[in-house]
């Protein structure tokens, strides 16, 4: 049986944390940072944020019209969670943009 | 002669049991039978290709080596060096999305990913992952990620409403994507070749030549099913990607 590198008298945790930053798992080096997922064609932008648009509203519709349910409101929390849905899309899109 | 054809676009999409009487008994629906085939295939590829262990690779160990290169490439540059936890889940999940695209595009064959409640179910796995995440990188800072960094605090009551709406936004607009692309690019194959045979039932001869028009447009959009096959696979990597990188860094 061979010697793994370092000699016998290396404990096995030293050689296992230099393992792992040898494979960057407790490296500190900092994230690249977010890559582009939405370089595209017009096309498929276009597509992306109307989804993105319509999921948060529909998200906000679905919890209002549920809290007026359970509540008995209607439509108060309908119309609060339509507009705070709407505002979310936006947040998304710009989320998506934003530098 | 028999009924007239018509375009039934939608009934491609609907479930049966499969595998017979055994399968019927369990309900396993063709769905499922794709779901392991995809399973089987990346099993299958990445176990023969990689057999040789050949130091130059042949055809499909490069293949294999490329599939691995390049999740491990899109974890490391997108979440940083914390990617390499969540290595094994995003290569998991790229490749089943991927295989059961790439195989629901064979006639016969069924697309699972044209089920909502296949693609809900991994967003939602996506999400809760992501939560799962956050919480035990940060405890309970991870609320401070519904507050933006810098706002007045009196805008607080609108803003927080929002972030949560738009947090919770992210399994239904990634499941969403996913199965109306799908969806879409089935039925409009299944219009184009209904056309073809309308215009022959109509028209004869004339309308069997003239049905050449839809069906090189149904030769054009298998391309483009293949281009939408791989970039929805991609995308829905790259936002999981996306997601476990604000998990871990918040912010």
């Amino acid at each position: 049986m061979s010697d793994p590198p370092g000699g016998k008298d290396v404990s096995f945790e030293e050689r296992l944390r230099a393992a792992r930053s040898r494979q960057g798992l407790e490296g500190t080096q900092p994230a690249k940072g977010r890559s582009d997922p939405f370089a595209g064609s017009p096309w498929a932008i276009g597509l992306r944020v109307g989804v993105e648009l319509v999921a948060a509203l529909m998200v906000g519709v679905a919890i209002g019209w549920l809290l007026d349910r359970w509540l008995g409101t209607r439509p108060v929390f309908l119309g609060i969670f339509v507009l705070l849905g709407g505002a979310a899309g936006i947040r998304n899109v710009w989320r998506l943009f934003a530098p | 002669m028999a009924a007239p054809p018509t375009i039934d676009a939608l009934s491609q999409f609907r479930l049966a049991t499969s595998l017979g009487p055994i399968g019927a008994s369990v309900n396993f629906t063709n769905s499922n039978l794709i779901m392991v085939a995809t399973a089987a295939a990346i099993l299958a590829l990445l176990h023969f290709g990689m057999r040789p262990r050949a130091m130059i690779p042949g055809r499909l160990q490069a293949l294999a080596e490329l599939c691995y290169s390049f999740i491990a490439d899109m974890c490391l540059d997108t979440i940083g060096p914390e990617g390499r936890r969540y290595f094994p889940f995003v290569f998991t999940l790229f490749f089943f999305i991927l295989f059961g695209n790439l195989l629901g595009l064979f006639p016969y064959f069924f697309a699972f990913t044209s089920h909502i409640a296949v693609t809900a179910a991994l967003a939602l796995l996506v999400f809760v992952l992501s939560i799962f995440v956050a919480v035990t990188h940060h405890g309970m800072r991870f609320f401070t990620y519904f507050f933006p960094q810098g706002a007045p605090v009196a805008l607080a009551p609108v803003l927080v409403p929002i972030e949560i709406l738009s947090f919770l936004s992210r399994p239904v607009s990634l499941s969403i994507r996913l199965f109306a692309n799908i969806v879409a690019g089935h039925v409009m194959w299944e219009v184009f070749a209904g056309f073809m045979l309308i215009l022959t039932a109509a028209l004869g001869i004339a309308g069997g030549a003239a049905s050449i028009l839809p069906l090189a447009i149904n030769v054009a959009l298998v391309g483009f099913e293949l281009l939408v096959a791989f970039l929805q696979a991609y995308v829905f990597a790259i936002l999981t990607c996306l997601y476990l990188h604000d998990a871990v860094h918040l912010h």
